[in-house]
C-alpha cells in the first residue's frame, strides 16, 4: 500500500536532487568553456538561463546576463522558483514529510548539503572558490543517489525515485540539446567555427557525456553524433533512449500504468525513430519542443494516474488538493 | 560467549557493590543538603532517605562521579538527537523547527502497589466520563436529574450539536485519554485534567524509556522495572477493536494536520510502530459515505480514523468551511457507522475545565461509587459565592481559561505581578464561565540534574488510558518537569522537559 501523495513526495525529491546536480554541472561546464574561448566571443552566461527555460523572471530582475548575475539567479536567488537553493528547499520539505520512508541517512545527508549550500553559495561568485562548490554539490548529490540505491528497499516507492531521476534527466538533457546545440549549428557565428569542437565536448560535458561518448561513438566530437548519442544512447544514462527505457522498467512494476505507458510511448517513439541528420538539416528547435511537450504530457500522465487518486470523482477534491503545488 | 558475559557482569556488580560501601564518604554527588521545601518530593523523605523503590537509583547515583554523571546526560542527548526525538515549535522562523525535548536523565519512580491504585481511579474515572459524553449526545439524563446544570453545557465550545444522536460502537467516545496527575504536598495524588480531544506525549514516554535503557542498562537488571512498550500494540488493538467491518486487518489511518503541527513527530512515530499509514486530510475522499485514501492503486477503504485533528477542523461540510486540514463528507460515514474515529468528534465536551470539577458527581452518578482519584479542589466563576471567594484570593490561585491547553491562559498567582491579576481580574468578570480556579498547589520535585547539581523540580504525571472493548492504562505515563527552578508550568512550550517513568514492583508488594 503507497499512499498517492507519499509517491508524490517520493518523485519530486528525486527530481530536485538530480535537478540540483545537473544545474552545478552546467554551471561547471560552461565556466571552463568560457575560459577556452576568445575574449570578444558573443557566448557567456547568457544561454545557462535559457536552459532553465524562465529567462523572462531573470530579465524581471537583471539589466544583463552577466557572469555575477546569472550565477546568482542559478544559486540563490528566491526570484528564480528553481535555484539551486529553492531546489534543495523544496527537496528537504519533500524528505521531511516522509522521512519513515527514507532510509535515516538519506536524510542527514540532505540536511548537510543544505547547509553546506547555504553557508558557502558567496563562493559560487568566485572564480577561485567556484570549482570547489559546485564539485562539492555534486559530490553530494551522488551520495544522496547512492544512499538511496544502497539502502533503501527497491519496491514501488524506490520506482518513484528512479522514475523521479529519469524524468528529470530527460528533461535536462533535451533542454541543453535546445540551447546550446541550437547555438551550435552551422547558420550561426562564422567567427566561432573553429571553437565548434570545444562546444561541442563542452555540450557533452555538461552531461557528464564525453568520456563516454569517446568510448562508444567512434567519430571525432561533431554535431550529428552528439546529438543522436545524447537522444539515442540506449547505455549512457543521461541519454534521453536510455532515461525512458528506465521510466519503462519502473511502470511495468506499477498498478494503473496504462495511461502513463501510452505517454511513454509516444515519446519513446519520437525519439527511437528520429532521423538525427534531418532533424539537424531542418528544424531542431521544433523537434526538441514537440518531444519537451511529449514529455510534459508523460509527467502529466504520472500525476493523474498516481498522485491524484484518478479513480475517484472530481467534485470530491478538497481544497488542500487542488491547492497543492506538484512543481 | 553469554555466560563468560554474564560472569563477568556479576564480577563487576559486586565490584560495584563494594565500591558503594567503601566510598561512601567520597560521594561526589551530595543529597544531604537536598531540600524540596514544603513540596513532597517523589525520590527523597524529608529526612533524605529514599521512599519506596527510589533506594537503588539513588545509591547508584551517589556512587557516580560528576564527570560519569555528565557523561550518561551527554549520552541521553545524544541518543535522542539519534533517534530524531523531537518536537516543533510553532513560533519559529519559517514555520515550525524542529527541537529536541530536554530529558532529564533522573527518572521519576512510584510503587507498583501505588500504582495498581491510580489505574483502577484512571479507569475508573474515564468510564464515567464516557458514560456522561453518551448521556451529553442522547438522553441528557444527568441534565435531567439536576446533577449537572444546563447552562455549563449551552456555553461549552466544546459540545457539538451535530453529534447528537450518534452511537460510536461500544458506547466509548474518548478511546484515548490523557489525564494529567499531580500530588499535592500532603502526599495525595489528585487529578489536575482530562485531555480528551487528541491528547499527546505518549511517543515521548515510549521513547524516553529506550533512552534510558541505552544509558542506564544496569539499573534495569537491578530494578523490577514494569514495561511501556506494549502501547502500541495496545493502541492497534483498541483501534482495530473499532472496526465497522469485520475483518482480521482493518484498515487503520493516523490522521495529522501535518509537519507544522507540534506533534507532528509523535504521529508520525505511531503510525510506523503500529504499522499504519499516517495520513493528512487530503489524502482522504469520502464517496457514498465511505471512507478512502488515496493510493498509487486508487482507492482503499478505511475502516479506522486515529484523527489528531481537531475536531473544529475534521469536516468542512459539517464544522470550519474554511479548513484545509479536513477530509469533506467524514462526518456522514462516520453517522452512518461507516467509519470509526477515535477519538470521536465532540468527545471534548468533558474536556472542559468546569465540566471537570463535574467529575466526581458523573462517578457517583453513573457508577455508583465514590472516586478513587480526587479532583484538586476547585472554585467554578460562573458561581457567585465561589468566584467573589477567588476574585479576593487571586494571589493564591491559579486561573485556567475553561477551554485551553497546553498552558496558554492561564495565571499562576503567587507568580503574577499586580498588572497580570488585574487583567484576570476584568477577564473573569466578563467572562466568568471561562475561568476556573484552583489552590496554587506546591507540585511534588523529583531530584533534577541541573547544570551539573541535583535540584528539585515540580512534576506533573500524564498516563493514558485506551478504551473501546476493554480498557488498559499505560505503565506509568510521561513524567512532564518544569526545568526552571521554581516553575510550576511543565508544558513543551514553556520550559518544560520530561523524565522517564519508573514503576517499580518492590519487594513489601
Amino acid at each position: 500500500m503507497l499512499l498517492a501523495s507519499v509517491a508524490e513526495r517520493v518523485y519530486w525529491f528525486a527530481r530536485y536532487v538530480e535537478r540540483v546536480e545537473n544545474t552545478a554541472r552546467m554551471i561547471l561546464v560552461n565556466n571552463n568553456l568560457l575560459m577556452d574561448m576568445p575574449k570578444n566571443s558573443t557566448l557567456g552566461w547568457a544561454p545557462l538561463v535559457s536552459i532553465t527555460g524562465i529567462a523572462d523572471i531573470f530579465y524581471e530582475h537583471y539589466q544583463e546576463a552577466n557572469e555575477r548575475n546569472v550565477l546568482k539567479f542559478l544559486v540563490m536567488d528566491p526570484n528564480n522558483p528553481s535555484c539551486m537553493l529553492c531546489t534543495l528547499t523544496n527537496a528537504r520539505e519533500n524528505l521531511r514529510t516522509s522521512r519513515a520512508i527514507f532510509p535515516r541517512d538519506v536524510w542527514e545527508a540532505l540536511n548537510d548539503l543544505y547547509s553546506y549550500t547555504k553557508e558557502n553559495k558567496s563562493a559560487v561568485l568566485t572564480r577561485r572558490g567556484r570549482y570547489a562548490f559546485l564539485s562539492h554539490i555534486i559530490d553530494s548529490c551522488h551520495l544522496i543517489t547512492g544512499k538511496l540505491s544502497a539502502s533503501m528497499s527497491h519496491d514501488q516507492i524506490y520506482e518513484f525515485v528512479r522514475m523521479g531521476r529519469n524524468i528529470e534527466r530527460t528533461d535536462m538533457t533535451s533542454r541543453v540539446i535546445d540551447v546550446r546545440a541550437d547555438n551550435l549549428l552551422p547558420k550561426h557565428d562564422e567567427d566561432l567555427k573553429p571553437f565548434d569542437d570545444i562546444q561541442w565536448k563542452s555540450v557533452l560535458d555538461s552531461l557528464a557525456a564525453h568520456q563516454m561518448y569517446r568510448r562508444y561513438v567512434h567519430v571525432r566530437v561533431q554535431g550529428v553524433a552528439v546529438l543522436s548519442y545524447l537522444l539515442q544512447d540506449w547505455y549512457f544514462p543521461r541519454a534521453i533512449q536510455h532515461c525512458l527505457t528506465q521510466v519503462e522498467y519502473c511502470l511495468r512494476n506499477l498498478p494503473l500504468n496504462e495511461a502513463p505507458q501510452y505517454a511513454l510511448v509516444r515519446a519513446q517513439r519520437m525519439v527511437r525513430n528520429a532521423d538525427v541528420r534531418k532533424i539537424v538539416a531542418g528544424n531542431l528547435n521544433s523537434y526538441i519542443n514537440d518531444l519537451q511537450l511529449a514529455l510534459i504530457d508523460l509527467n502529466a500522465e504520472l500525476t493523474s494516474s498516481y498522485f491524484e487518486g484518478r479513480e475517484v470523482s472530481a467534485t470530491i477534491y478538497n481544497i488542500a488538493d487542488k491547492q497543492r503545488v506538484t512543481a | 560467549m553469554y555466560i563468560m558475559a554474564w560472569i563477568l557482569h556479576c564480577l563487576s556488580t559486586q565490584q560495584f557493590a563494594e565500591k558503594l560501601i567503601n566510598d561512601t564518604h567520597a560521594m561526589p554527588i551530595n543529597l544531604n543538603d537536598y531540600s524540596s521545601g514544603n513540596a513532597h518530593d517523589e525520590l527523597l523523605t524529608n529526612t533524605n532517605r529514599a521512599r519506596p523503590g527510589a533506594g537503588k537509583i539513588l545509591n547508584y547515583l551517589r556512587s557516580l562521579t560528576d564527570a560519569e554523571l555528565r557523561e550518561r546526560r551527554e549520552a541521553a542527548e545524544l541518543a535522542m538527537q539519534v533517534m530524531g526525538i523531537t518536537f516543533t515549535v510553532y513560533s519559529e522562523e519559517g514555520g515550525g523547527i524542529d527541537r529536541v525535548w530536554p530529558f532529564d536523565i533522573i527518572p521519576r519512580i512510584l510503587t507498583a502497589r501505588e500504582w495498581y491504585r491510580i489505574d483502577e481511579g484512571l479507569k475508573q474515572r474515564v468510564q464515567a466520563l464516557n458514560m456522561f459524553i453518551a448521556d451529553i449526545y442522547d438522553e441528557q439524563k444527568i441534565i435531567r436529574d439536576k446533577i449537572f446544570p444546563k447552562e455549563v453545557l449551552a456555553q461549552s465550545v466544546n459540545f457539538r450539536e451535530q453529534c447528537i444522536g450518534i452511537k460510536p460502537a461500544y458506547d466509548i467516545w474518548a478511546h484515548i485519554c490523557g489525564s494529567d496527575l499531580v500530588r499535592g504536598a500532603d502526599g495525595t495524588m489528585y487529578v489536575l485534567e482530562d485531555n480528551l480531544r487528541v491528547p499527546s506525549g505518549v511517543s515521548y514516554m515510549l521513547e524516553n524509556r529506550l533512552v534510558m535503557k541505552r544509558v542506564f542498562p544496569e539499573l534495569f537488571e537491578d530494578n523490577d522495572i514494569l514495561p511501556v512498550d506494549g502501547y502500541s500494540t495496545r493502541l492497534f488493538d483498541m483501534l482495530a477493536a473499532l472496526s465497522p467491518r469485520p475483518a482480521e486487518f482493518p484498515s487503520i489511518v493516523v490522521l495529522t494536520p501535518g509537519i507544522y503541527n507540534s506533534a507532528y513527530f509523535e504521529h508520525s512515530y505511531l503510525a510506523q510502530q503500529m504499522g499504519v499509514e499516517l495520513v493528512a486530510g487530503s489524502d482522504l475522499v469520502v464517496e457514498d459515505d465511505i471512507v478512502y485514501m488515496k493510493t498509487i492503486s486508487g482507492r482503499a477503504r478505511v475502516d479506522v480514523i486515529y484523527r489528531r485533528v481537531d475536531d473544529l477542523f475534521m469536516d468542512p461540510e459539517v464544522f470550519d468551511k474554511e479548513s484545509m486540514l479536513g477530509v469533506p463528507g467524514i462526518m456522514r460515514a462516520w453517522r452512518k457507522g461507516n467509519v470509526a474515529i477515535a477519538n470521536a468528534p465532540g468527545a471534548g465536551v468533558a474536556d472542559d475545565k468546569v465540566v471537570y470539577a463535574y467529575v466526581p458527581e458523573m462517578i457517583r452518578y453513573y457508577l455508583d461509587q465514590q472516586p478513587i482519584l480526587p479532583n484538586v479542589p476547585t472554585y467554578l466563576c460562573m458561581d457567585k459565592t465561589q468566584r467573589d471567594y477567588v476574585l479576593d484570593n487571586l494571589e493564591n490561585m491559579v486561573v485556567k481559561p475553561a477551554n485551553e491547553s497546553g498552558g496558554y491562559g492561564m495565571m499562576v498567582g503567587p507568580a503574577a505581578s499586580l498588572k497580570v491579576r488585574r487583567e484576570f481580574l476584568a477577564l473573569i468578570k466578563k467572562n466568568p464561565r471561562n475561568y476556573i480556579a484552583q489552590p496554587t498547589l506546591n507540585l511534588s520535585t523529583v531530584p533534577t540534574l541541573c547544570d551539573g547539581v541535583i535540584e528539585p523540580r515540580h512534576v506533573d504525571l500524564r498516563p493514558f488510558i485506551l478504551s473501546s472493548d476493554a480498557s488498559h492504562v499505560t505503565r506509568g505515563g510521561l513524567t512532564r518537569v518544569a526545568l526552571n527552578k521554581g516553575s510550576l508550568v511543565v508544558n513543551s512550550s514553556q520550559g518544560g522537559g520530561s523524565k522517564d517513568t519508573w514503576i517499580i514492583e518492590t519487594r513489601s508488594n
